[in-house]
């Protein structure tokens, strides 16, 4: 692999920049690999990436479409690591210390902002909720900042301040070290990196079946014919239940869909990533200028990735309602992303009941952030055949255990998330 | 977005009804622990035809069995909730 430097790029583009070459390699697929992960999202790239890495194995990525076609292309980018579940915390803390080397362990830029992860608090109780979720952050030795009404004025001064505020503001807790990144970079640069320790990246190859003899799994079927492997991990999140499903297993997940909007490109105007404790929208801008809008999920079960007008309606009234200005931006695009949604809306690590087919899914709507880390403890799940420390609290049988890692404490139902 | 025949109300905007579950996790309160955990927990999941529980909760509040291809959107069927068909 030829590393990317200001200087290659000085010296390339005095040649007249003929020197670019693919990012990765297009194999065609060995007969057997050690590990087959199915997904070339985010996850699964980086998942294969921290295989070869640390544990020197014969891998496959499998991907029905292209890199990161999923949600991987689909989220609002937004990274931060401000849980209040201890099992969240652990693993996302993982997750975001990965994210601050990141661009200089793949030699990809993946764009990574640490401009603050701002929850607004709109009422005494919200304030309260945000002063104990900073506590228990700062005890497990993650930054938490409690912010005043005027030090939220002074870091986002657009919001709508006044006293007729629709959603009155009374201070905040901001994260520093969160922010955002770039999400394609983010594929792009697992896919190249891992490319280079030897992975093959096998792109439209769809999985159709997996082979299981005794209750273990010794390979898939696929669009490009059988592949064996000893391990296979299943990184399909937004289709789990539909893949999982060829191996006759049920998940905990229901398949919902996310919608994000983004606003035509402006000059800077919001520096930090504004979410909030009790309104349902998270606003941001790109790098290219654009207003990056989210929200709730449609809540019912779909794989369309067509989303409801309805929630583009409910979002936009949201984030004007905060910031009055974004009233005058015209909407460009809208897409929806279909998401696993779980039965306490924690994802989900574990082995399956088929030995040696292990699953990495259920990441809701939150999943993005969590790429780095959760490729990391899959890579050594899937290289020693052991859940990871950071993992064992999201298994398949926390549900039957009474042990939910249930964030927003809403019970059983994936669309009240 | 899509038009739900509800029985009582005709053909309304799918703004007016709330999803509340598959078929396939409803349980009775004697179930035995076991399947109501796994009822209660684990999900079908279809890539295709699901049957569910709506409510019309912005029009007659009737429960209503929709049919629904989960990719399409293409409803099949809608008949007001039998709990013992």
């Amino acid at each position: 692999m030829r590393g990317y430097s200001a200087w290659a790029l000085l010296r390339g583009g005095l040649g007249g920049h003929r020197h670019w070459s693919p990012a990765w390699r297009t194999p065609e697929p060995a007969r057997h690999y050690d590990v087959v992960i199915v997904g070339g999202g985010g996850h699964g790239l980086a998942s294969a990436y921290y295989l070869a890495k640390h544990h020197k194995v014969r891998v496959a990525v499998l991907e029905k479409a292209w890199l990161g076609g999923g949600n991987t292309g689909r989220n609002t980018t937004i990274v931060r690591s401000n849980y209040r579940l201890p099992a969240l915390q652990g693993l996302l803390e993982h997750s975001l210390k990965l994210w601050e080397g990141l661009s200089d362990e793949l030699n990809y830029n993946v764009m990574f902002s640490q401009r603050g992860a701002l929850f607004l608090g709109h009422s005494d109780s919200d304030m309260t909720r945000l002063a104990e979720r900073g506590d228990a952050l700062r005890c497990a030795g993650i930054d938490a900042e409690l912010m005043s009404r005027e030090a939220v004025a002074k870091l986002v001064p657009l919001l709508d301040m006044s006293d007729r505020a629709r959603f009155p503001i009374a201070g905040g807790m901001i994260q520093r070290r969160g922010g955002t990144a770039r999400h394609d970079a983010v594929a792009w640069g697992y896919a190249r990196a891992a490319d280079a320790l030897g992975v093959d990246i096998i792109q439209h190859c769809e999985v159709t079946g997996f082979d299981i003899a005794g209750g273990r799994v010794t390979g898939v079927q696929t669009s490009r014919g059988a592949i064996g492997a000893d391990r296979v991990g299943i990184v399909v999140a937004g289709n789990s239940g539909h893949v999982a499903g060829l191996a006759g297993l049920r998940l905990p997940v229901e398949s919902q869909l996310l919608q994000a909007f983004v606003t035509e490109p402006v000059k800077p105007m919001i520096d930090t990533v504004i979410m909030s404790q009790s309104v349902h929208c998270y606003i941001s801008q790109s790098d290219k200028g654009e207003i990056v809008l989210g929200g709730d999920p449609d809540q019912y079960p779909t794989y369309s990735q067509r989303g409801e007008p309805m929630r583009i309606e409910e979002v936009a009234g949201q984030a004007i309602g905060l910031v009055p200005a974004l009233s005058k931006l015209r909407m460009l695009r809208c897409w929806a992303g279909t998401t696993d949604m779980t039965c306490d809306g924690a994802p989900i690590i574990d082995e399956t009941p088929v030995a040696n087919l292990h699953i990495n899914g259920g990441w809701c709507y939150g999943g993005f952030k969590a790429t780095c880390g959760s490729g990391w403890v899959f890579a050594d799940q899937l290289a020693t055949g052991r859940v990871h420390d950071l993992a064992r609290p999201f298994s398949l049988g926390r549900f039957a255990a009474g042990a939910m890692q249930d964030e927003a404490a809403v019970g059983p139902m994936p669309q009240a998330r | 977005m899509f038009l739900i025949d509800c029985p009582h109300c005709g053909p309304r905007a799918q703004a007016e009804f709330v999803f509340e579950r598959p078929v396939e996790t409803i349980f009775s309160v004697d179930t035995p622990t076991a399947e109501l955990v796994e009822k209660l927990y684990t999900r079908t999941n279809p890539r295709g035809v699901s049957a569910e529980l709506w409510r019309h909760a912005r029009g007659c509040r009737a429960w209503l069995r929709i049919d629904r291809h989960t990719v399409t959107h293409v409803i099949i069927a809608v008949a007001l909730w039998n709990p013992a068909p």
